[in-house]
């Protein structure tokens, strides 16, 4: 053996030490942005939280663009980070592609649905929050008429809806149920003027709450309800601070313990699918000092014991991606 | 639809139409003098960004709607260097501005307030108010003017009625005026209002800068009227579609209201009726009515009839659908969000096709003025 031989050898030896050593945690953001106040703000919180509880660092991206999916997943694999989570429905397509090249790497995704043996699909059920918060909407209505603004029309969405509609439905058979979506294209998830005038058609319509999951459209929708004195509903991160006295609640989806749980567990994440439901803690609804005086004894007492009869298996809520239908509701 | 409804999907239009008129008339001003402008869009996004940020920290609206302002203009001088002084092409130097606002806002925001992009919520005096116009409340009951007074015309932003008188001083500023005829003539034939002693690149600078205080104006409206503060990207295309509504009305004033107006029904018709059940002999006959329309207003040219009759054939296969659903669903059909959605777009191609004819631009439009050939 060469002395270069030898040199080679030694370094390639300890740039693949080096590779191992540097498995830090990656999360990868959608395009809604990190501080979305919503959806991947909770990822982001995750991860913050892992990184203060345990010392360690991790890498992030954020996506600008559909385009760059592929590459980013590609780079943080091939610079050894490990595991790698990524947020939302979009990177399926990519992840499918990308997983099989880096058997060695475990990948995390969050409401996407990718079969591989070193990924983890992590779902929701959003429809069993949303039927929670439905439920607090119908109680907290006047007018027998409530609102839903989503974000972008996808299956996702509409499983939210469908629970939403469901939960209404469970405390006031004749409600109407308005349900809007912003649009077809991943614009409708930063549409704040667009979301504002939805909900404008909607309170003109009679709708008294209206519970918007729609990314950064939300905030138009908030704000809108706010400015007429009418209820609104926040989605994913706990949004009742937006404005005090006028979110009657915030539908939590804890992508945030996903998250955590994937980084803690390291390289050792354990793949398949992963269903993060009401009785998990992976949904739920969020009461704090700025919706207090909203959230009525009566109001909370109905949504627990409904939570407690899906969480024991007596109330099943009907999931729109289970048959693409929903019975309460047609889009 | 009732009265009442129809006079919310009226007042919802208004506020819709406002922002793509200021920034049609922005655009109008601009390509008047010969300077295409893609960039109305990213001077909107400044725009909105700068007024919402300003209003935000001094609690004033009227600061952010200066700061706003000079935000535009500021990307306006950039345009005018880059597509007046120094011949680039136009197009590009538009596009690169919507790159840079959609990129400079976001990364500004996040360094001013930490918030990922976008600014705090505007509250009190940070915003734009809806204004009682005068006699609202007391003309309320008087029967059909007093309801469209009341809910139509009165309760808007002040930067709507801004807007609408923007219309008339347009047309009296261009058509009126020496400066306008100077302005008209500087996008039809530089080379001879250059012979008669006025300078070309003072006109053209000025055309720029009028755009760019028009789309400050629109920007404001966004995010310190419509919307209270400024999310990423949160123009969502509106320049690109003053620029199709500039087309529409054929660089007029008053065509660029009504072209505005049109767009702004359509939007707000979509987002009421999203998901309507109509009476499917209706909705066969509008959608009929629309192919038929595409197929006329394609009657002058093989290329227009091969693509509109191809649009017009989709019309018709959806209308047939309809028929053959509506035999099980005992008359009535529930239009898809989507072909609600949708609805603005293809009405638009419709009355382009149809019933605009053809659209001239100025002639010199596009091009640098180069003084010696």
């Amino acid at each position: 053996m060469t002395s270069i031989q030898k040199i080679l050898g030694a370094t390639a030896v300890l740039a693949l030490s080096a590779g191992t050593a540097l498995a830090d945690p990656a999360v990868v953001f959608d395009l809604g942005g990190k501080f979305d106040k919503s959806f991947n703000e909770s990822a982001f919180n995750g991860a913050e939280r892992w990184a203060t509880e345990t010392g360690g660092s991790y890498r992030e991206l954020e996506m600008q663009s559909e385009a760059q999916r592929e590459q980013a997943l590609r780079r943080l694999a091939e610079s050894g980070s490990n595991p790698i989570v990524m947020t939302g429905f979009a990177f399926s397509s990519v992840l499918e592609e990308v997983a099989p090249d880096y058997p060695d790497t475990k990948f995390a995704i969050v409401d996407g649905f990718v079969d591989a043996p070193n990924v983890r699909t992590i779902l929701f059920s959003e429809h069993e929050g949303s039927y929670l918060v439905g439920m607090m909407a119908a109680m907290a209505s006047e007018t027998g008429t409530v609102g839903f603004v989503g974000g972008m029309d996808i299956p996702l969405i509409r499983k939210f809806a469908c629970g939403y509609a469901q939960g209404v439905q469970a405390v006031n058979g004749d409600a109407t149920i308005i349900a809007n979506m912003t649009g077809t294209t991943p614009a409708a998830w930063n549409d704040p003027v667009k979301g504002g005038e939805l909900a404008k058609s909607q309170m003109s319509q009679g709708a008294d709450v209206i519970y918007a999951a729609a990314g950064g459209t939300g905030i138009g929708v908030l704000q809108a309800a706010a400015d007429e004195g009418k209820l609104s509903i926040g989605v994913d991160s706990n949004q009742n601070y937006l404005h005090p006295g006028s979110v009657l609640t915030s539908m939590l989806k804890r992508v945030d313990n996903a998250v955590y749980e994937a980084f803690t567990a390291g390289t050792e994440l354990e793949t398949g699918i992963v269903t993060m439901d009401l009785a998990s803690g992976g949904v739920g609804y969020a009461v704090d000092e700025n919706n207090a005086e909203l959230v009525t004894a009566e109001m909370q007492a109905a949504v627990d014991a409904a939570a407690e009869q899906i969480a024991s298996g007596a109330l099943t809520v009907h999931d729109y991606t289970s048959d693409d239908s929903c019975p309460a509701l047609t889009f | 639809m009732d009265f009442a409804t129809a006079l919310q999907i009226a007042d919802s239009a208004i506020r819709l139409a406002t922002p793509l008129l200021l920034a049609c008339l922005a655009g109008l001003f601009s390509e008047r003098a010969g300077i295409f402008d893609i960039g109305l869009e990213g001077k909107m996004l400044a725009a909105a960004f700068m007024s919402a940020a300003v209003a935000a920290v001094t609690g004033n609206v009227w600061l952010g709607l200066g700061a706003g302002i000079l935000a535009s203009l500021s990307l306006s001088a950039i345009h005018g260097v880059a597509s007046i002084t120094f011949r680039g092409n136009q197009l590009i130097s538009g596009v690169a501005l919507n790159f840079l606002a959609s990129g400079m806002t976001v990364l500004i925001a996040q360094t001013w307030f930490g918030q990922g992009g976008r600014t705090p919520s505007l509250i009190g005096g940070g915003r734009f108010t809806s204004i009682e116009l005068p006699f609202a409340e007391a003309l309320r009951d008087v029967p059909i003017f007093g309801p469209i007074y009341y809910e139509v015309i009165s309760g808007h932003s002040i930067l709507v009625y801004v807007a609408l008188l923007c219309v008339p001083l347009t047309w009296w500023v261009l058509f009126r005026t020496r400066f306008g005829l100077r302005l008209r003539a500087v996008g039809e034939n530089p080379a001879a209002v250059d012979t008669a002693g006025v300078s070309v690149i003072g006109m053209r600078y000025t055309a720029v800068a009028i755009c760019g205080i028009l789309c400050g104006i629109a920007g404001a409206y966004l995010s310190t009227a419509l919307a209270a503060g400024f999310v990423k990207e949160m123009t969502a295309g509106r320049g690109y579609i003053a620029l199709a509504a500039l087309i529409f009305a054929k660089w007029r004033p008053w065509y660029a209201l009504s072209a505005t107006l049109l767009f702004g029904l359509l939007e707000a018709v979509a987002n009421r009726y999203q998901n309507i059940d109509m009476p499917s002999w209706l909705a066969i006959t509008v959608l009929l009515v629309m192919a038929a329309g595409l197929v006329w207003g394609g009657r002058k040219g093989r290329l227009d009839m091969a693509v509109l009759g191809g649009l017009a054939a989709i019309l018709a296969a959806v209308s047939v659908a309809i028929w053959m659903g509506s035999t099980i669903s005992e008359g009535t059909t529930g239009l898809p969000v989507q072909l609600m959605q949708a609805l603005p777009y293809i009405l638009t191609v419709v009355i382009l096709a149809g019933f605009v004819g053809r659209a001239t631009p100025p002639r010199a439009g596009g091009e640098p003025y180069v003084k010696e050939r």
